[in-house]
């Protein structure tokens, strides 16, 4: 079976979930996990679940000991998982197993440093036989990303670029070449929750717009169904990161954890269809 | 070379919304260095406020004592705010009020740094954050309440190994969430570029200095040159001048800990492999999936799991060596360098004694060796009391 999953360009994966929607006049709805919170097998399932709710593309954060980008609640997430010693090859063999069931596109956020000590040849390599499609690198700004895009071309992994409401006359230089789709980060900060967004979405978008050649998805401190209204026209898809952790981290079991995951996604899901 | 890296070290890898604001950091800091206005601000701050230059010391008793090498101390530890770190902030908050910036954060290990940033802060009116890991906001009480009472405010990190490597990721998150109105003043020869390239410039006068000093007393360069090294601003400070000069061995000391084959220990070169964190490339103390190690020493101001690009660039090409200093031989030379000349050196500034202690006596009598004497000990006081207290008792 591996080989006829091989056969679909990764970034293909990707392209097709935007477009399913596109043609649906909807909008694409991007859900993350950290791995292995609260452990690997309600990970699992947690990712099935939302794939079954209505998520267009799951990111799995890999869990990390200094993760600069991320507010108090992945980094708790993160901790909460490390505690497990949650390593690559488990997240790989985790991502192998849903790739058996399912043809929802998967990203992987995670730093640098990760890629680079486990090497990035071997890495690419291990994320396309695992039937993985992309990776968010969120310390990996376009200056530095020679460091690893040679081995995620070479075996099919789209490296996501991200822009920033600080991004101004970078916006353009970032969105040329960009593959998979454009994260677009809501806010300055760090991950995390916001009660509102002082960014001029609409300017901020009208540069994007005019620079971009592949889908539009908006994250950072979307937080509910409510927010995700408010939003949801400026983009082609939303990002639901730390909303989604906490929910699962306020569970009393993986049990709870899963039920929580699939009540959330419903939520955002109707949010964005209606 | 573009500025940016050294040799294969150094780089900017921060998030996107970082960096437009290295971009005009970088920009403005280069139209500062030219700017002789800007300069002579600096040189006159340095001397009227800071006390520059330094004292350089002939420890004739260490020398006697010891038996080989001609012993110099630079004195950076009679500089205002007891440590070297005044010459860098000083000259970062010009730079900050030059880009019209009216907040400055600051991370800090031992508090050296995030003292003098709230001094200079004082000075020229700036509001003041500072990020310090909750360990070490208890070992370094005092300089804590010297932030408050400067006007600073202190946040304890309770995150990840809550020390210096933590206080670093939240300044680094802070700086993201205020990136327009705020200045980060980043206290070592490390993170993203312009950092490791600026702060070397600021500390720069200390190896200067020396040259001057040494020259007007012995007639010739120093044999060697010993600092101790957290990230690396001491030394690279000591070390800049001297690069060109290849008789002089300059000697880096890291701190380590219970030991460098136990894992209680920041020694970053002697122990570390090259990886990527706080916006650069260098070396680091990491397990093979890239996870930063938790790193220990006595010394709060070293105990930090990496070291500037620049240090890992001398160290690849063999043109400073890295050696390291136990708790155990810091605590002695402490008690040894307060008891030989009067001098109670900072924990950090110890370990550079402390190897010092070890290769004088091998050098010959011509010889001259030169440790920076990166601070004064008064806030290590009470830990080496309790360090020493506790010795007491298993013996």
């Amino acid at each position: 079976m591996k080989d006829d999953r091989n056969q679909y360009a990764s970034s293909g994966r990707i392209a097709e979930a935007f477009e399913k929607r596109k043609k649906q006049g909807r909008k694409a709805l991007i859900t993350f996990v950290t791995a292995g919170d609260p452990d690997l097998a309600a990970t699992e399932r947690i990712v099935q679940a939302m794939i079954a709710e209505g998520a267009d593309l799951v990111e799995l954060g890999i869990p990390y000991s200094d993760p600069i980008a991320e507010g108090p609640v992945i980094q708790a997430a993160n901790e909460r998982a490390l505690k497990h010693g949650i390593r690559m090859a488990h997240v790989f063999a985790l991502a192998d197993r849903v790739r058996a069931v399912t043809n929802t596109p998967l990203v992987l956020l995670l730093y640098v440093n990760v890629i680079v000590q486990y090497g990035a040849d071997r890495f690419f390599s291990d994320c396309r036989t695992s039937g993985l499609d992309g990776v968010i690198v969120p310390d990996l700004p376009y200056e530095e990303r020679g460091e690893i895009e040679e081995d995620a071309k070479r075996h099919g992994i789209a490296l996501i670029r991200m822009v920033s409401p600080v991004s101004d006359d970078r916006i353009r230089m970032v969105a040329k070449g960009a593959e998979g789709f454009l994260y677009c980060v809501s806010s300055l900060g760090v991950t995390g929750v916001r009660a509102q967004f002082d960014t001029d979405f609409d300017a901020f978008f009208k540069s994007i717009d005019a620079a971009r050649d592949i889908p539009t998805a908006l994250g950072f401190g979307i937080s509910d169904g409510a927010q995700v209204r408010a939003v949801k026209r400026y983009a082609d898809g939303v990002i639901v990161g730390s909303a989604m952790v906490r929910t699962i981290s306020e569970a009393k079991n993986p049990e709870e954890a899963v039920a929580r995951a699939i009540a959330f996604t419903r939520e955002l899901r109707s949010a964005l269809d209606d | 070379m573009d500025g940016k890296r050294f040799g294969r070290h150094g780089g900017q890898y921060v998030p996107e919304t970082l960096m437009n604001a290295l971009g005009e950091l970088e920009q403005a800091y280069d139209e500062a260095r030219m700017d002789p206005a800007f300069q002579a601000e600096l040189t006159a701050l340095s001397k009227d406020y800071a006390g520059r230059p330094s004292l350089l010391y002939f420890a004739a008793n260490m020398t006697k004592d010891l038996g080989g090498a001609r012993i110099y101390l630079k004195r950076e530890d009679l500089n205002h705010t007891g440590s070297h770190k005044i010459n860098n902030v000083l000259g970062q908050v010009l730079l900050a009020k030059r880009m019209g910036k009216k907040r400055v954060i600051a991370e800090t290990g031992a508090g050296q740094h995030g003292v003098a940033t709230a001094t200079a802060a004082a000075l020229f009116g700036m509001e003041c954050s500072v990020y310090m890991g909750a360990e070490d906001v208890e070992r370094q009480a005092l300089n804590v309440f010297r932030m408050r009472l400067l006007g600073s405010e202190v946040h304890s990190v309770t995150s990840g190994t809550a020390t210096l490597k933590d206080a670093v990721n939240e300044a680094m998150r802070e700086w993201t969430k205020r990136v327009q109105d705020t200045f980060y003043v980043l206290g070592s020869v490390m993170g993203p570029a312009p950092y490791p390239r600026m702060v070397r410039d600021f500390q720069r006068i200390i190896g200067e200095e020396i040259k001057t000093q040494l020259m007007e007393l012995e007639g010739k360069l120093p044999d060697a040159v010993l600092a101790c090294v957290g990230g690396g601003s001491n030394a690279m400070g000591a070390f800049h001048a001297f690069i060109p000069d290849k008789s002089v061995r300059l000697i880096g000391v890291e701190a380590a800990g219970d030991g460098v084959d136990t894992d209680r220990h920041a020694a970053t070169i002697t122990k570390g492999t090259v990886g990527i964190f706080h916006g650069m490339k260098s070396y680091f103390l990491q397990d093979d999936e890239g996870q930063i190690t938790p790193v220990y020493s006595i010394s709060a101001g070293l105990d930090y799991p990496g070291i500037g690009p620049e240090h890992a660039w001398l160290h690849d090409e063999g043109r400073a060596e890295y050696v390291s200093a136990t708790d155990k031989e810091a605590v002695d030379a402490f008690c040894y360098l307060s008891r030989m000349e009067g001098i109670i050196p900072a924990i950090e500034s110890a370990h550079a004694v402390a190897h010092a202690r070890k290769i004088a006596p091998e050098m010959p009598e011509d010889s001259v060796l030169v440790v920076n004497l990166s601070g004064r000990g008064d806030k290590d006081v009470y830990q080496i009391a309790r360090y020493m207290g506790v010795d007491v008792h298993e013996g």
